[in-house]
């Protein structure tokens, strides 16, 4: 069978704004919204957009997480994936590990292509793909902003990169990477919610899975960012070059 | 003592600034030792420019022509090969960068500090997360290799005249075939480079249009200024991707930065954090984006930059 495996990852929703615990210890999250990484969900819909073009004909969902991604795995369900994968871990799970989880649940599915995000925006760290690729010996095509099958055995992807636009060609599997610009995730329909309840959600561990939860950077300290000073109002085009003037700016 | 290798971004003839930012990072750890790998298909031109950075001791060249292009799944074997004596393994946290190493720590099994903002040790690193809404220090286990992206807008670009050996190495290991590079488009503007420029003049979905973005050139060109976007004038057309500055696109570090009709959101003002001076141009008074300008200006746009041409051309 002709399958996609995508990785999701549970995260503070986008639009909170995050606040430090006063001990340093970590970020407030207790009543805080939790939603799919936004470069998950842009991963599910390609990986929908192919089989509903007859490019494969199952899609997987997988995370490595505590037991309330739960939630995230039925969102991500009710998007239209066919069934998920949750290998249940707390505390801290590094890309490697993660990684190491996902290569194990690649092994045991076989996909043709496994679609990540290109970072989740908790941790910001932007590495689990890549890493899944480099364990997995196969190749990479990270920030995919347009990704097409020329066959069963390669994939021609367009990445976003600093210079402009750069375009590689795969073998397949392969691993892609999401940026903003792949796709925009359809909306989730009522009927859908009720569907996926439905469908299969396997729960497994890392321990199964043969994988050790090592932790090779403590969290050592969380701190606010700086603030900036706020500044002050002009009231015209004029009085701006003046006070930028007055500065030394220009 | 530490010992760093760093890998170079460079585009087969010059080296990227990126990698004059990388050395002042390994700088920062104390009594390191520095060491740049350059894998090209033709090291000379960037091994010698490599060489002249201050404070780097030696430079690794490694010729091959599957290095013609920089892609990861090649370049990242030849890292890990040399990697084996190093404490540290440190490129840039460009989109280069940021491909690479992660393969890099991969193939390593080591842990990987990504966007390295401080060093307070050789195992305590400060990073931004949450789109840079909290600062964490990380520290490593002891006696784990640690690979690492630098935050391009944390460090200043080491100075030149240097003069380090530079020695050519042969990797042997097998490199994969099942990547292939195909084009890039970049888009020759003319204009100063985003990453560096001094001063950068930033339009958002106000534009309207990628014909509205023409005031913004025009006025960037009279200040020397580069061209930036938000996300939401990407994603409509307006300006290509490589201008997106931002949490996912790249994040700046000007001496003057100009947001136009930009609403601030906090994906877009983490890449912008660390510029000297903030200038917002607004017709929304409440505008985020006024809770972080140095100088904010209320009022419509094609009227004022119009205006702002004149007084500083
Ligand atoms: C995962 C994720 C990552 C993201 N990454 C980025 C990123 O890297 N970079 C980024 O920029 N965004 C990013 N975003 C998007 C971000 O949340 C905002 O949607 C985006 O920055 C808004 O762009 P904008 O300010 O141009 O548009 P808007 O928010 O629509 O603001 C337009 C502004 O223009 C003003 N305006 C309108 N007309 C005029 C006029 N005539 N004169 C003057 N002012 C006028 C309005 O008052 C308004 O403030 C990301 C979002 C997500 C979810
Ligand atoms: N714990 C996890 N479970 C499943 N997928 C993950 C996990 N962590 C990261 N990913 C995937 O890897 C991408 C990059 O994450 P990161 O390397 O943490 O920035 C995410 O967008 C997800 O697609």
């Amino acid at each position: 069978m002709k399958r996609i495996l995508v990785g999701i990852k549970r995260v503070v929703d986008f639009n909170v704004r995050i606040r430090v615990r006063p001990d340093g210890s970590g970020v407030v999250t207790d009543g805080v919204k939790m939603s799919v990484n936004p470069f998950d969900e842009i991963a599910l819909e390609e990986a929908l957009r192919i089989k509903e073009r007859g490019g494969a004909e199952e899609v997987i969902v997988a995370t490595v997480g505590p037991a309330d991604t739960q939630t995230q795995l039925r969102s991500a369900l009710a998007m239209g994936a066919d069934r998920a994968l949750h290998v249940q871990a707390d505390g801290v799970i590094e890309p490697l590990v993660a990684a190491r989880a996902l290569l194990k649940l690649v092994e045991r599915e076989q996909p043709f292509l496994v679609i990540l995000g290109k970072q989740a925006i908790d941790d910001d760290n932007g590495q689990t793909g890549q890493v899944l690729a480099a364990l997995w010996n196969r190749p990479q095509a990270t920030y995919a902003s347009r990704l097409e099958l020329l066959g069963d055995t390669t994939a021609r992807v367009t990445r976003e990169v600093d210079a402009g636009l750069e375009t590689l060609e795969v073998d397949l599997p392969a691993v892609i990477t999401t940026d903003l610009r792949l796709n925009e995730p359809r909306y989730v329909k009522l009927p859908d919610i009720m569907k996926a309840k439905k469908k299969p959600l396997e729960t497994l561990t890392l321990a199964a899975l043969g994988v050790e939860q090592r932790q090779q950077l403590k969290l050592a300290r969380f701190e606010p960012p700086p603030q900036r000073q706020k500044g002050i109002r002009v009231k015209d085009a004029a009085e701006l070059v003046e006070q930028l003037k007055k500065k030394g700016i220009l | 003592m530490p010992k760093v290798l760093i890998v170079a971004e460079h585009d087969g003839a010059r080296l990227n600034v990126s990698t004059a930012r990388c050395v002042s990072c390994a700088r920062a750890l104390s009594g390191a030792e520095i060491t740049i790998a350059v894998c090209a298909a033709d090291t000379s031109a960037v091994a010698a420019q490599a060489a002249q950075l201050e404070g780097v001791a030696r430079v690794l060249a490694v010729a091959n022509p599957a290095n013609t292009h920089a892609l990861a799944a090649v370049l990242a074997p030849q890292i890990v090969a040399l990697a084996g004596p190093f404490t540290h393994v440190l490129g840039p946290s460009t989109t280069y960068g940021k491909d690479l190493m992660a393969r890099v720590a991969g193939l390593l099994g080591a842990p990987q500090v990504s966007d390295i903002m401080g060093i307070e040790s050789p195992t305590r690193f400060r990073r931004p997360i949450y789109a840079g809404n909290a600062i964490l220090t990380v520290e490593a286990e002891p006696g784990v290799k640690v690979v690492g992206t630098v935050r391009m807008a944390s460090f200043e670009a080491a100075s030149g005249g240097g003069s380090a050996p530079i020695e050519q190495v042969a990797v042997s290991v097998k490199l994969p075939a099942h990547t292939r590079f195909i084009s890039v488009s970049a888009a020759k503007s003319g204009r100063p480079d985003l990453l560096t420029a001094a001063r950068v003049v930033s339009g958002g979905r106000a534009l309207g249009s990628a014909e509205g973005f023409k005031i913004l050139y025009s006025l960037a060109e009279k200040l020397g200024a580069a061209v930036g976007a938000s996300r939401a004038a990407v994603d409509a057309g307006y300006a290509p991707n490589e201008m997106q500055v931002g949490q996912t696109g790249k994040i700046i570090a000007p001496q003057l930065y100009v947001a136009v009709g930009i609403s601030g959101a906090i994906q877009h003002l983490t890449g912008i954090k660390d510029a000297r001076t903030i200038v917002a141009i607004n017709k929304d008074g409440e505008a985020p984006i006024f809770e972080v300008a140095d100088f904010g200006l209320v009022g419509d746009l094609f009227q004022i930059i119009p205006e702002l041409e004149k007084l500083v051309g």
